[in-house]
């Protein structure tokens, strides 16, 4: 369970240009169940989503992960906790270009220093998940919008994390893709895994299997949603 | 005499080596000022990065340290034909009273440098930085030192003149010479041999205690540090004679040369090694009451304490095969 | 310790993958990388060759040299001062040796002439070095005829023979001469010679039997083996230290190449790096990705700078560096050096080469692992 106690995020302080991304948020996320952060470009579910995922840190304020305080963490093991605990969807999938689909896969776990064989087993495992087999070792930037899609999704899936965030993960997508990609969160929910996503696709908030829309607007929490 | 290219080599690495420390000192100070862990503005954030860029400094300055010790007692031997009465780099090194200071203090800052690492990687498992700001306090303190071998280095350097008739080993560490070199070689073997085994003993065995039960470690580390100068010293007093064979020959240098099978770079690699490790889990000793430590500091020492008994044992039974093949008996 | 090895074995191999997919950028670097190790190694290796090959010659030379002064300059040196000198304990033989230079007008070069002290030569018979017999022109049997004695005659000889290509280091300008021939070449009277050479039977003595020369014969000097070992040293480092110190300004627009090489980060390196945070790496494991980088770069252009470096100098015969290195002289003899390659020369140029180029680049590569990942989700 991710707790944000009183948060606020501060772009530039003190220069012409600061900007209040977040303004005194308080939200509490629970374990597996899907939450959905509404709201128009520029409310900061992005910049949210980041300091929820352990990403960026908060100017102000106290994040706690499972009861346990990660706010001032040092990055080394703000990394880690994320690595473990997190699967990140970007909204432009954010795969390496110039490496094979596979190798995007195992690319978070690196750092862990898991052998090669073991680690190269479990992405072959997500790739026949998702029907990629036959494209394992394709270069990314043949892949067609879904199945790049379908890596980003696998690709957050190799550590085996508690928790899925998606960032507009429906944006360059169509109707039908959209639907497999909230068929396939809605999959993961029954598996025990918290989902959250960011989204102002109305497919998204629609879906069957949204426990809880949460929407935004300049940094604040207009509507907390039912639980 | 300075355009050598070893010598204009070793002049460029020990300024870029004293340029990375200054370099990470100066890093260091702004941390001292402005830190603070629970403000999560950009300023911190800034410090935070700045604090891998330190640790990678001092990490690389600490390897080239190593290879410039190496270098540098290698040139010194080298330039030995230049002098008349050298035959080896503990004559070229009398051949200026900065040659000998300049060998010390690069020992001193690999030691100091690597005693860093060690409290950094530390303070890095600890989750709220504990002992940042002691960290930056002996960078800043260890900056003037590594100053000082640099300039001693230059110095060696540029006053070498090769007309000056310069002591040969063979007089530097004999009985009758005056200095600190000849009253530790004017001791007869037995007593240094007593001596030698008697603190090598105690270490190792203090060691073992300190692994399995945790306890004495500044006592370790004392012993450790003791060992080290004892051993420098017996190898000045029994241990090279019984490697060259000859009991008036001690120089301390001359085993690095080919024709006793560069024996000498294992021998020092493993006392350095060793003593380096044992300071460091002597070093750490203050820290172990702080929470965030609580489970990785001990982890820490206990895998320098190997270190230090594996560096230490093979340091001994090298010492102790050359002695036992040896054709001297003493 | 074993997730220690493995995860840098990961993150080796995707350093490795990643330099090559930036072909062009990489190649341009190491390429450049290459040239200043070559450079700074061809020196290091031709003057240490060179010094080698010195100190073997002149290990065959003797001990010391008696020369004869006369205000303050090299002159003839009577018979009667080897009988002195050699009656000085721990003296063995005493020589006298024939040898001078002639100027050649017609080419402006200068030949050493040396009468052999092992073997003679028939009257009127040279043998040339094979620098002389290609500037002049003149093989086996040819006739010689330009040599003019002190007097203004035109003195013949035949020659008999080239001096071998393996002996051109110390042989390219000389001609072998027999003794009448020469005395009568210069002018030069029966009961003297240029110099007297000294061999001493105990090496320890050398210096004391110096002095003990001076004494009995004041006039004289005598040059110790030793001296001219380590002149000849000094000047040939001399000369590497200012061919060093010359490519020093090409290996600083190297650095200052590699340092914009390293910070210049393209964007889309930049976004490479914000994904490899986003996704859970952290600047530690970033600075050990630009670490292995740069390490493959430094490596293999090390170790083909110094392969090309050890072709061009032993195989090739220094081409590029003869002239700054040997001298001036007309009469470069074309030799082969033996290769002589140790340790020690491979760690000074490790440490010219590789260590500046590590310390240039860690902080581009700092500066590059502690870009925000935040960038890659605003993108």
């Amino acid at each position: 369970m991710i707790e944000l106690i009183n948060i606020r995020k501060v772009f530039n302080a003190g220069k012409p240009n600061e900007h209040v991304a977040i303004d005194d948020v308080s939200l509490t996320i629970e374990t597996h169940k899907v939450t959905v952060l509404k709201g128009p470009s520029g409310s900061g579910k992005t910049t949210l989503l980041s300091i929820l995922g352990c990403m960026a840190r908060p100017t102000a304020g106290r994040i706690m992960l499972q009861d346990r305080e990660i706010t001032s963490l040092p990055e080394r093991f703000l990394t880690e906790i994320r690595r473990e605990t997190f699967g990140f969807i970007f909204q432009q999938f954010n795969l390496l270009p110039g490496i094979s689909v596979i190798e995007n896969i195992m690319l978070p776990a690196y750092p862990n220093g898991e052998r090669f064989s073991s680690l190269k087993r479990r992405a072959e495992r997500l790739l026949s998940l998702f029907d990629l087999s036959p494209k394992a070792f394709a270069k990314i930037e043949w892949l067609s919008g879904g199945e790049a899609q379908r890596a980003a999704i696998a690709r957050a899936l190799v550590n085996d994390p508690g928790v899925i965030i998606a960032d507009e993960p429906t944006a360059h997508l169509d109707t039908k893709l959209s639907r497999e990609f909230m068929d396939i969160m809605a999959r993961f929910k029954a598996e025990g895994k918290t989902i959250l996503i960011a989204s102002h696709d109305p497919i998204v908030h629609e879906a069957r299997g949204v426990d809880r829309v949460i929407g935004m607007r300049d940094g604040k929490i207009i509507d907390a949603g039912a639980v | 005499m300075f355009f050598k290219p070893a010598i204009l080599a070793l002049f460029a690495g020990s300024l870029l080596t004293s340029g990375l420390l200054v370099g990470a000192a100066f890093f260091g100070a702004k941390i001292l000022l402005h830190w603070n862990l629970h403000s999560g503005s950009e300023l911190q954030l800034n410090l935070e990065r700045r604090t891998y860029l330190i640790s990678t400094l001092v990490a690389y300055a600490f390897a080239f340290q190593l290879l410039s010790f190496f270098l540098f007692i290698f040139t010194a031997d080298h330039l030995h034909d230049f002098f008349a009465g050298a035959m080896c780099a503990a004559g070229s090194l009398n051949a200026n009273s900065w040659g000998y200071p300049a060998v010390t203090l690069k020992v001193v800052n690999f030691l100091l440098a690597g005693l860093w690492l060690v409290v950094n990687y530390t303070d890095n498992k600890g989750y709220d930085y504990p002992l940042i700001r002691k960290k930056y306090v002996l960078l800043l303190a260890i900056t003037p030192v590594i100053l000082s071998e640099t300039i001693a280095q230059a110095n060696y350097f540029l006053h070498l003149e090769p007309e000056v008739i310069t002591s040969c080993c063979g007089t530097l560490f004999t009985a009758d010479a005056k200095g600190i070199a000849s009253d530790i070689v004017a001791v007869p073997p037995l007593p240094m041999e007593i001596i030698f085994s008697a603190s090598m003993a105690a270490t190792l065995g203090s060691g073992f205690y300190f692994y399995r039960t945790g306890k004495a470690g500044y006592l370790f580390s004392f012993l450790t540090l003791l060992t080290f100068l004892i051993a420098i010293a017996s190898l000045l007093s029994f241990i090279s004679p019984y490697i060259y064979e000859l009991p008036t020959h001690h120089c301390p240098f001359c085993l690095l040369q080919p024709e006793y099978h560069y024996i000498g770079y294992p021998i020092y690699l493993s006392i350095l090694g060793g003593a380096l490790a044992g300071m460091g889990a002597g070093v750490l000793m203050p820290f172990r009451a702080i929470a965030s430590l609580n489970k990785s500091l001990p982890a820490i020492q206990k895998g320098l304490t190997i270190v230090t008994l594996i560096f230490y044992s093979s340091f001994t039974l090298m010492v102790v095969y050359q002695i036992i093949i040896s054709n001297l008996k003493m | 310790m074993k997730t220690f090895i493995e995860k840098q074995r990961n993150i080796l191999d995707f350093a490795l993958a990643s330099l090559l997919r930036r072909k062009g950028k990489n190649l341009a670097l190491a390429a450049v990388y290459t040239l200043i190790v070559f450079g700074l190694g061809s020196a290091m290796f031709f003057t240490q060759a060179l010094k080698k090959e010195a100190a073997i010659i002149l290990k065959e030379t003797p001990e010391i040299i008696v020369q004869k002064l006369v205000a303050g300059r090299h002159d003839l040196i009577p018979l009667s001062y080897a009988d002195k000198i050699g009656k000085i304990r721990g003296v063995g033989a005493v020589q006298a040796r024939l040898w001078g230079y002639y100027y050649d007008p017609g080419v402006r070069a200068n030949y050493t002439l040396l009468v052999p002290e092992d073997y003679t030569l028939a009257e009127q018979s040279i043998a040339v070095g094979e620098g002389i017999s290609r500037v002049r022109q003149v093989s086996k049997g040819s006739l010689l005829s330009f040599i003019r004695a002190h007097d203004g005659r035109y003195l013949h000889f035949r020659v008999t023979g080239v001096l071998s290509q393996e002996s051109a280091l110390l042989s390219s300008d000389l001609i072998l001469i027999s003794e009448p021939d020469f005395r009568r070449l210069f002018g030069i009277p029966g009961g003297y010679a240029t110099d007297l050479t000294v061999q001493v039977l105990n090496k320890k003595e050398i210096p004391t039997i110096a002095t003990k020369i001076t004494q009995i014969l004041p006039d004289s000097r005598p040059i110790l083996r030793d001296e001219i070992l380590r002149t000849y040293d000094a000047v040939f480092d001399w000369r590497a230290g200012i061919l060093i110190v010359v490519l020093m300004g090409a290996a600083l627009a190297f650095l200052i190449f590699a340092w914009d090489k390293a910070a210049g980060l393209s964007g889309e390196e930049k976004r490479e790096i914000g994904i490899l945070k986003a996704v859970g790496w952290e600047t530690g494991d970033v600075i050990q990705l630009k670490f292995w980088e740069g390490l493959a770069v430094s490596l293999s252009s090390f170790l083909l700078g110094v392969i090309l470096a050890y072709i061009h100098i032993f195989l090739a015969s220094a081409p590029l560096f003869a002239p700054v290195i040997k001298g001036w002289s007309i009469l470069y003899p074309d030799f082969r050096l033996t290769p002589f390659l140790s340790l020690y020369q491979i760690a000074i140029l490790f440490f010219f080469t590789v260590v500046p180029y590590t310390v240039v680049t860690i902080v581009p590569s700092w500066r590059a692992a502690t870009i925000d990942p935040d960038l890659v989700m605003r993108a």
